[in-house]
């Protein structure tokens, strides 16, 4: 890893500076503000979409109205639906040249790296600006090996019997009230198919990014990995700080079938106004494996927990999560693992930082259901409490239906030491840098788990996080 | 040799959460000189190391310490560090999750390019170049007898006391201080520990650094000879003098300079 990079220290505006400015308005269209039948139907005939699509987005709307909000985890009570943009369209169609992208648009994923990490080291690359996809580009040789990767819009377009097969099967729009709100009016996201033994070995990328003020941004994501593929899919996402809330409500569905392998990772940085209430669910076929890196920095609340479901003997899951907590934050992460058929294993990495009077917690679930015998799991999680003002919390549920299995938990709390701080400054690393170097080794057995230039990402925004953090 | 002392300890006063342990302790290192110090436990030895390098849990209520013509007491640890002193610790810490290859590589960035004021913060140069670097650690590491894995592992975690003592080493290798200080008070049980820092020790000691070892028990004099032996009782030095004052602490105990002392006062 690049201890160059790694260790600058900015401003402390430097969000602001690099995530937090925003274009000014574009868009072809905007919906007026609020949730209602016509706003749905307008987002459908927008698209142009199947009938049946419409009727599933309708269902979810009135799916969404009964259920009730979720009186756990974070407090949601202030979000007010009907101050929302849930559609605003930022061009015609999405291309496949940066060169035809909007000159604003373009110059924003310019300043967020995105071209130039797709010349790097990607496979393909689709950028959410808003509502919809705005590029979306994937390289000839994977298209030629019947690689899928596209825009959940275009997925629907063009794959239309194999999008309806999987589509809302692993996340049913009654999963709950932000699952269905996700339903109702889903736009952009990905979709992809990786087809039989085919192994995608560079990674391929989403980045969402969210412009307008006011804005809710549901993008919708199915990943179906055919038996013994290969693929790992990566998103990134940041927006504008604006001083009223923005809403992000994503659904993402997974089926790996047997043998294959998925590995998911996620580099949040939402400004400190966005509400992040994520639905993530895979299912794991014999002998497959799926792999949630969550990376959560950023964002006023985040509640999400990606889940795992060991469908069918020798499934692996493993879920390693990072939740990053400074000051108004909330970071309630966590996963579920359900075990579901006999010798599947599953994995949980927790580590959570809290900081300025942040609170960063894991909750987490892993059930056992009663046949799956010889089934294994552990979970770690690891809490870091930077200052007396912050918190911490662990809600580790187990549900264990089946004797012969093999559960392990093990939680610690820990805060900076000052001797560790005072070692680290007597060779003459300063006090911020010191202390962002402990936070950095904690959360390292996560980070080396991603490639090289997300660990040194994943570093370099834990530095930003971390200034002028010790007094 | 230069004719002012690099460290200079004027009468110095300093008191633990309001208790006072140092009391008028005065000592001069120059680079070049190995000094030895001394004295029973709770005589304020730790204290002492302590404070130079700058712990705030240590306060200094009086007295002045002045490294290379000017008062560091208003320094920060990693300022005084970048100024050139260093500081063997008796017990390192870990830092689990950071590399000893990237600790030390941040440490001599640090040196290059220390970071600005908290208002001037300026992003860093861009630091010691990776090959460069790679190429130091890797000779620095040889002439230590160590193995190149060394360099992955978690600084200080799960180390085994002479590893840990190698580490210090190694840092103090590469950091190139003025004047070292190493703190041995208490580790005189571990005899591979006690033999990696003396070898250290000789192995950088020359006409660029000043050591200062701290010590209760003498063996480790069995294998480094200071040209200078300081006895602290009670919260300063009681008598100083040649290598041969650490033989006859060995015989006669610490008891006799204690009276000493009170007769000298």
């Amino acid at each position: 890893m690049s201890t160059a990079e790694t260790s600058t220290l900015g401003s402390k505006d430097e969000y602001t500076e690099k995530y937090g400015f925003h274009d000014a308005d574009q868009y072809v269209f905007k919906a007026r503000k609020g949730l209602d039948r016509t706003i749905v139907e307008q987002i459908s005939q927008m698209k142009g979409e199947p009938q049946w699509m419409l009727d599933y987005r309708l269902k979810a709307l009135d799916i969404f109205y009964k259920k009730p909000m979720p009186m756990w985890g974070g407090d949601v009570a202030a979000i007010n639906f009907d101050d929302i943009y849930y559609y605003v369209k930022p061009t015609t169609d999405e291309v496949k040249s940066w060169d035809d992208v909007p000159a604003d648009m373009k110059r924003t994923f310019d300043k967020l790296g995105i071209p130039e990490a797709e010349q790097k080291f990607l496979s393909g690359v689709g950028a959410q600006y808003d509502s919809e996809v705005v590029y979306h580009k994937i390289k000839e040789s994977l298209e030629k090996q019947g690689v899928i990767f596209l825009s959940a819009d275009h997925g629907l377009r063009d794959h239309e019997e194999l999008f309806k097969e999987y589509f809302g099967t692993i996340i049913p729009s009654t999963d709950n009230k932000f699952a269905a709100l996700n339903s109702a009016v889903w736009s952009g996201g990905s979709f992809i198919y990786v087809p039989k033994g085919v192994h995608v070995d560079v990674p391929l990328q989403a980045y969402f990014r969210i412009n307008t003020k006011d804005m809710g941004q549901f993008e919708r994501t199915l990943i179906i990995v055919d038996e013994g593929a290969y693929v790992h899919y990566v998103e990134g996402c940041t927006a504008p700080t604006y001083s009223s809330d923005s809403l992000h409500s994503a659904v993402v569905e997974i089926i790996v079938k047997r043998g294959g392998r998925c590995r998911y990772t996620t580099i949040q940085n939402w400004s400190s106004n966005v509400y992040n209430l994520v639905t993530k669910r895979a299912v794991a076929y014999a002998d497959a494996t799926m792999e949630w890196v969550d990376g959560n920095l950023g964002s006023k609340l985040t509640m999400k927990y990606p889940a795992v479901i060991l469908k069918e003997p020798g499934a692996h899951g493993e879920i390693l999560s990072i939740a990053f907590a400074g000051k108004d934050q909330h970071q309630d992460a966590g996963g579920k693992v359900t075990h579901a058929a006999p010798n599947t294993t599953s994995k949980i990495v927790s580590k959570s930082i809290s900081k300025d009077g942040g609170r960063a917690g894991y909750r987490g679930l892993i059930k056992v259901q009663k046949g799956a015998v010889h089934s294994r799991s552990t979970v770690q999680c690891d809490a870091l409490i930077l200052d007396p003002e912050s918190r911490s919390d662990t809600y580790p549920y187990m549900e264990i239906e089946e004797d012969q299995v093999s559960i392990g938990h093990e939680a610690t709390v820990s805060k900076i030491g000052d001797e560790q701080i005072f070692y680290l400054q007597s060779r003459g690393i300063g006090k911020d840098e010191a202390a962002a170097m402990i936070v950095s080794g904690f959360i390292e057995p996560i980070v080396k788990e991603l490639p090289m230039e997300y660990a040194v990402e994943m570093n370099r925004l834990i530095q930003l996080q971390m200034e002028g953090s010790v007094g | 040799m230069s004719n002012t002392p690099e460290l200079i300890v004027k009468d110095l006063h300093v008191a633990v959460e309001g208790k006072e342990i140092l009391k008028g302790l005065s000592l001069e290192v120059r680079k070049g000189e190995v000094h030895a110090l001394m004295g029973p436990n709770g005589s304020g030895k730790s204290t002492f190391a302590n404070t130079l390098m700058g712990h705030p849990r240590y306060e200094v209520t009086s007295g002045d310490i002045q490294f290379k013509g000017e008062s560091i007491l208003e320094m920060e640890t990693d300022e005084r560090s970048r100024a050139g002193l260093f500081m063997a610790f008796q017990y390192p810490v870990a830092i689990p999750g950071v590399t000893v290859a990237n600790f030390l590589r941040t440490a001599l960035n640090a040196r290059i390019a220390p970071p600005a004021g908290v208002d001037g913060r300026v992003p860093l140069k861009k630091g010691i170049n990776p090959k460069e670097f790679r190429t130091l650690l890797r000779a620095q590491m040889s002439i230590l007898k160590m193995d190149e894995s060394f360099a992955t592992r978690y600084l200080n975690d799960g180390f085994s006391g002479g590893e840990k003592k190698r580490a210090e080493i190694l840092q103090m290798a590469l950091l190139k201080p003025e004047i070292a200080i190493m703190d041995e008070t208490d580790s005189g049980l571990d005899i591979d520990a006690l033999k990696v820092v003396s070898e250290g020790v000789n192995a950088l000691a020359g006409p660029d650094l000043g050591v200062l070892v701290i010590t209760h028990y003498n063996r480790i004099l069995n294998y480094i000879k200071p040209d200078r032996v300081h006895v602290m009782v009670d919260g300063r030095i009681a008598t100083s003098g040649g290598p041969e004052l650490a033989l006859e602490l060995e015989s006669r105990g610490y008891d006799w300079v204690r009276e000493g002392s009170e007769v000298t006062r």
